[in-house]
């Protein structure tokens, strides 16, 4: 039987870059739905009633909602390559404890006026990587296709905080262009210079230019 | 080897509830050390560093933190009595997406009740209502969240139910009459001694929360 796979996405959403990663490292075929959200279509409104938002996967017309969700089922549904938790219970709870530590700080780096605790947030997540090449070992996971996503928008941040997070946090960035090495993530997320161009069309649409 | 579990934990809290239920459904033993969380326990520090919030769950010495990991964690650990996620992958993914839910929406709903008033507390009534009426839309006729029996959407709400008598006083308003399937479900749920045995006094609730309000808060 086929599997019909299909994402509901906004090209610089971090959170569907999650998806596509996860999709991509399990070798999967799907098709992507670019909503457009001040528009949001009646299959995102029927397939989320109660957020509206996405990433949304729908996979045999049934709907999975909320990234980290989405891609914990996309692990467990094809369980046969590219185990993205470790299958250790401890090692999955602080797989899952980073993620959403990262889904908890995520709104703090809305206001360029949070930098400082930005590069904090950053140097926690450093000390969490410490040398392993990646957040779960040696092999990619959960933790990594949880924060790569915001790798795009780094670039973004910088320039409006002025400031490098590269210079603050080697690691991170060291971690960052080595995930952007597996094709499965250089082709899930999208140019930084395209993000910030957004990101400024935004502001000056909601009177942020100064 | 004998399991070291210790849990540490704030009566009040309806996030160490739900790690109570889930030792108790599946009959695990272990230590509750009680927080003051006025003046953590270096010891609290040690094994939260990063957010320093109870429950948290330790296992032969090891800490597992925030209360729906867990909840996950004790399920995958002791699996072989009382599941409490379903083996269904998909099933699985609807159970996290509403024990979600219950996180971002009734969790802040209540606080928003007892810790503010005026417009606020209205807002925040109306809220709680919507999102309990969500759930008990999901609930539908089922006898509990997970079907015919007891599971992980279960065990990340009913810690609630004891402070539903905190809600509707600060609120006025009744939660049975806005959602008397739910009531009925939360009834339910407080017959099993892992629920009944784990919840809070809701008198003792109220009791706490009339003290934070004034001490905190500076409402009467």
């Amino acid at each position: 039987m086929g599997e019909e796979l299909i994402l509901l996405n906004f090209w610089p959403s971090m959170f569907g870059a999650r998806v596509r990663i996860a999709l991509k490292e399990k070798g999967l075929n799907y098709e992507e739905k670019e909503e457009d959200l001040p528009n949001k279509s009646p299959l995102l409104l029927e397939m989320n009633p109660v957020h509206k938002k996405i990433p949304v996967l729908i996979h045999n017309g049934k709907p999975i909602c909320e990234s980290l969700i989405i891609v914990q089922y996309i692990d467990e549904m094809w369980n046969d390559k590219a185990p993205l938790l470790p299958s250790d219970p401890c090692a999955k709870a602080q797989a899952r404890f980073w993620a959403d530590y990262i889904d908890q700080k995520k709104s703090k780096e809305e206001a360029e006026e949070v930098k400082k605790e930005l590069i904090e947030i950053f140097k926690v997540l450093e000390g969490a990587l410490e040398e392993k090449p990646y957040f779960g070992g040696e092999a990619f996971g959960y933790v990594d296709i949880a924060l790569i996503g915001f790798y795009m928008w780094f670039h973004t941040y910088e320039t409006c905080g002025n400031f490098s997070i590269e210079a603050e946090c080697p690691k991170i960035i060291a971690w960052a262009k080595r995930c952007l090495e597996r094709e499965t993530v250089s082709k899930s997320i999208h140019d930084p210079n395209k993000v910030y161009d957004l990101a400024m069309s935004f502001r000056k649409k909601f009177g942020l230019e100064s | 080897m004998a399991d070291e579990v210790v849990l540490l934990d704030c009566y009040y809290s309806m996030f160490g509830m739900r790690a109570r239920v889930a030792l108790a459904e599946k009959g695990v033993e272990y230590e509750f050390r009680e927080e003051n969380l006025a003046n953590k326990s270096q010891f609290l520090l040690e094994m939260n560093p990063i957010h320093k919030k109870i429950p948290v769950l330790i296992h032969n010495g090891k800490p597992i933190c925030e209360s729906l990991i867990i909840v996950e964690y004790i399920d995958e650990v002791w699996k072989d009595k009382s599941p409490l996620l379903p083996s269904d992958s998909y099933q699985r993914a609807q159970a996290r997406f509403w024990a979600d839910v219950i996180d971002k929406k009734v969790s802040v709903a209540g606080k928003g009740i007892w810790s503010t008033k005026g417009e606020d507390q209205e807002t925040a009534k109306k809220e709680m209502i919507d999102a309990l009426k969500l759930l008990e839309g999901e609930l539908g006729d089922k006898r509990y969240f997970g079907g015919d029996d007891f599971g992980f959407v279960d065990v990340a709400l009913i810690p609630f139910y004891c402070w539903f008598h905190v809600y509707e006083t600060f609120g006025n308003f009744s939660i049975e009459e806005n959602c008397p399937k739910l009531i009925k479900w939360a009834k339910k749920c407080m017959e099993k001694e892992s629920v009944s045995k784990s919840l809070a006094d809701p008198n003792k609730v109220y009791e706490f929360i009339v003290g934070m309000r004034k001490m905190y808060y500076g409402l009467e």
